[in-house]
């Protein structure tokens, strides 16, 4: 790839020539294979770049407060499909190819199918919804996310009365996934919620981020954004969602089930075994601050749980 | 060796040791340490700190399976770098990530296995540090010191359990760390009790 830039960068015919008249034999006939070699590489190798979202409205589900900047929110990444560093999912996402892409919908529903992005994004209003998200980690920050609410896509679906949860399974491709290769977690990635807190209004299903199209590395092309729950609960670049009776194991269930529980609700009160949830730092930030019950969307879904015992069901 | 004397090697290496240290605060002034500045360096001084254990594990180690006696000379200089890092780690746990937030750091050593591990090598380290110099050493006795500075051995156990304890999944980067004290430790338990004493002995 370095190669080709510099030689497709600097298309100077002159110094081409120059160069070749000087070069022996062999050495042109390299350069000659290198330059072919440029022309071709581009339609088969071309790292993914994000567009620009058109016609995206404002939400009134929208936090005032101030966004963190475009570097942090794609270069600070909880991502272990593509490795477990927070850079690695900038790193490592070079081989990722979001588009072509479908989600296949099915289980206990009347109208099980596939839906594929572009027409997600064609047929659905994508609104910006500004929201704040809270890692288990304890760290949080302000995104701009583009989506649409993910109950709106449900419906076309039609679940069955006896749909009680949903479940979303995220790609599994260790060609495009560099950290899959390796059994860190249990793949799939796997996620799942209660069919209310699918149908909630502020749950997102995100296209976008800053008004362009996601970047792999934050999960593209689509993601899921439950912006009360800690930011695992929002599983990435998805691949399946499917209507279910039983409540879905998740993938850190799986992995810890004494450290996340299905709700993970962010909740101050409530600490991970190795760490405290009462405050969190804002990245960019220096002092850490309070964490809010529901991640500040109590008044929202505190309802979802009314007679549960949090502590339990953590 | 018998050039030795004449280049300033100690300086060097002293310098060297430094290095991580140097990169954090070319780091901070720089903005290069990420998005979370404070949970990279808090990571990287964490990092050195097992680094330079084991490294000031591996001198003996390496003086015995090579016979390379002029190691030894590097050994306290590591062991100090170690405790160095250590100490800044703690520092910026207590002044930076958690800014003096006592209530919070107090339920964090005694909720959580990983900080009361470590908290306890730290503390450990201290009278290794004390008694670092050479003085110390006559004051105390050869013998005394020697059994004094045992410590280091839970305290490097102590030090990757911590790492262990703290990762989320990937244990790949912890496990690297226990692997080679295993060995450092194992190399020591061989000569003490193996069977082949007498090849190690002449090995040495």
């Amino acid at each position: 790839m370095l190669i080709k830039h510099t030689i497709a960068s600097d298309p100077k015919s002159f110094e081409i020539t120059s160069k070749a008249a000087h070069l022996k034999r062999r050495d042109f006939l390299k350069a000659t294979l290198a330059l072919s070699a440029a022309a071709i590489l581009p339609t088969s190798a071309q790292a993914y770049l994000p567009q620009k979202i058109e016609g995206v409205i404002k939400s009134p589900f929208s936090t005032d407060e101030k966004l963190n900047k475009y570097d942090e929110v794609t270069g600070y990444n909880n991502f272990y499909e593509f490795g477990t560093g927070k850079g690695d999912p900038l790193d490592n996402s070079g081989d990722f190819q979001p588009k072509p892409w479908t989600i296949k919908v099915d289980g206990l529903c009347n109208n099980p199918g596939e839906i594929g992005i572009e027409d997600l994004m064609g047929q659905y209003q994508q609104e910006e919804r500004i929201y704040r998200m809270r890692c288990v980690e304890a760290w949080s920050m302000v995104i701009p996310w583009v989506g649409v609410e993910l109950a709106s896509l449900l419906k076309k679906f039609d679940p069955k009365t006896e749909a009680k949860y949903v479940e979303f399974t995220t790609l599994v491709d260790p060609k495009q996934f560099p950290g899959q290769k390796y059994p860190i977690i249990p793949w799939p990635y796997t996620e799942g919620l209660r069919m209310d807190e699918a149908m909630h209004p502020l749950t997102l299903l995100a296209t976008g981020i800053f008004g362009e199209e996601l970047p792999p590395q934050n999960g593209a092309p689509i993601r899921l954004v439950v912006p009360w729950k800690y930011g695992f609960k929002s599983i990435k670049s998805i691949v399946r969602i499917r209507f279910v009776d039983k409540m879905p194991t998740s993938t850190w269930m799986q992995q810890a089930p004494s450290e996340y529980g299905f709700y993970a609700n962010v909740n101050p009160d409530v600490d991970h075994p190795r760490w405290t949830q009462a405050k969190e730092r804002r990245i960019g930030e220096f002092f850490r601050r309070p964490t809010l019950a529901f991640n500040g969307y109590a008044e929202e879904v505190a309802d979802l749980y009314k007679g549960m015992d949090l502590r339990k069901n953590f | 060796m018998a050039g030795k004397r004449k280049i300033p090697i100690k300086p060097f290496v002293f310098l060297v040791c430094l290095l991580p240290a140097f990169w954090l605060v070319y780091g901070i002034f720089a903005g290069s340490l990420g998005a979370n500045p404070i949970e990279t360096i808090l990571r990287d001084l964490g990092d050195w700190t097992l680094r330079f254990l084991l490294l000031g594990l591996a001198v003996s180690t390496v003086r015995r399976l090579m016979g390379w006696a002029w190691v030894m000379r590097y050994r306290r200089m590591i062991g100090l770098f170690a405790f160095f890092y250590a100490f800044l780690h703690l520092a910026v746990y207590i002044g930076i990530d958690h800014f003096f937030d006592w209530a919070t750091i107090w339920k964090d050593i005694v909720k959580r296995p990983y900080i009361t591990i470590g908290m306890t090598a730290l503390l450990l380290l201290i009278p290794l540090a004390v008694t670092s110099p050479k003085i110390m050493v006559r004051k105390l006795g050869g013998a005394r010191w020697k059994k004094l500075h045992k410590l280091v051995y839970p305290i490097a156990i102590m030090g990757v359990v911590h790492f262990y304890l703290l990762v989320k999944a990937d244990v790949r980067e912890p496990l690297i760390y226990g692997g080679i004290l295993l060995f450092l430790l194992g190399e020591r338990l061989y000569r003490r009790y193996g069977e082949n004493f007498q090849l190690a002995k002449s090995i040495r």
